[in-house]
């Protein structure tokens, strides 16, 4: 039927505008290098550095005229056969650790990167403490006996007083 | 006082989340602080034929202020650049940021120009030096040529009374 056509066709061109996206990257970019070593080392410096406008965004994916011009500096600093090593520690020592979309791991890092598993080891020790401490004791003779009674009246209460 | 702990967790982390949303996330620390600033070459904004060096700085403190004709915030703050350019406090020194010089000349004109010179630095390769990333900025160099204090943003009277000015008074006494 032509209804369920259209729509398969319109999952598929759904299904390849995902895709495609997926690998698209800030239009702008310098074309990289025609060497695959040295473009594919472009590449993996640009996904490592952060721009420092958007800054939740690494330089491959963001617009702003800045990403362009850290951009620029990077791929000129590679041409010049500049090392990975050279080119981070070139805008590090401008822009601060921050410009590293990997936080480092150092003495001021070590809160941030150990945090969440340490907070979440606490939470487990305090579940399964209080799981174990909740536990009641059991119950003796008399208590048992006691129980039984409270059991009885509160079904007799049940019998005569219909569920609301 | 089952509770005790879970509360006094909370009441850690509100005081903690409490100061942290005083402040601005985007605000950047520089790693300038203390070091030389960025050795530079640059043309000025009223003469292309003029080429300022860092060197040629040396010997008294200025504010170097990162602005350009098309930032908006820089609208802000450039009263008080005036102003504090009329007490006579320190030197301003402009670093014209990305701009195109008719218009940041033009910009001068209209709404005043409270600096020494302006650097013309079209491609912002001292910007980058700088480490550049939100204009307008500020940074406070002292006679040697060692940058002192950066400030992020619009100045506003606060910032200016109670870091700026305290800045250059403390290169007095160092």
């Amino acid at each position: 039927m032509a209804e369920s056509d259209a729509w398969r066709h319109h999952v598929r061109a759904m299904v390849l505008l995902v895709l495609v996206s997926a690998g698209v990257r800030a239009a702008d970019l310098p074309l990289g290098f025609d060497d695959p070593a040295l473009h594919g080392r472009y590449e993996h410096l640009l996904d490592e550095l952060r721009c420092m406008v958007c800054q939740n965004q690494s330089l491959a994916d963001s617009h702003a005229d800045l990403a362009q011009d850290m951009r620029n500096l990077v791929h000129q600093m590679l041409a010049e056969g500049r090392s990975d090593r050279e080119v981070i520690d070139f805008l590090v020592e401008r822009y601060g650790d921050f410009v590293l979309y990997r936080p480092p791991l150092g003495a001021t890092t070590v809160a941030l990167w150990t945090g969440p598993f340490v907070l979440l080891i606490a939470a487990a020790v305090v579940v399964f403490r209080r799981r174990r401490s909740v536990a009641a004791p059991p119950l003796d003779d008399a208590e048992r006996a006691r129980l039984a009674a409270l059991l009885e009246r509160a079904a007799d209460g049940d019998r005569e007083r219909p569920q609301a | 006082m089952r509770f005790a702990w879970p509360l006094a967790l909370f009441a850690v982390l509100v005081v903690l989340l409490g100061i942290g949303l005083t402040r601005d996330p985007r605000l950047v620390p520089s790693p300038l602080i203390g070091k030389a600033a960025p050795a530079f070459e640059l043309p000025t904004v009223a003469d292309p034929a003029r080429r300022l060096r860092g060197t040629d700085l040396r010997g008294r403190p200025y504010l170097l202020n990162v602005w350009a004709s098309w930032c908006v915030a820089c609208r802000a703050e450039h009263p008080l650049l005036l102003a504090l350019a009329k007490r006579d406090v320190v030197e301003l020194v402009g670093l014209n940021y990305k701009d195109e010089r008719g218009a940041a000349s033009a910009w001068l004109g209209r709404h005043g120009n409270p600096y020494r010179v302006s650097l013309y630095d079209a491609e912002g390769r001292l910007g980058l030096d700088l480490g550049v990333y939100g204009v307008p900025e500020t940074f406070l160099i002292d006679g040697a040529g060692v940058v002192r204090y950066k400030h992020v943003g619009p100045l506003d009277e606060a910032v200016i009374a109670d870091e700026l000015l305290p800045a250059i008074e403390d290169l007095g006494d160092g």
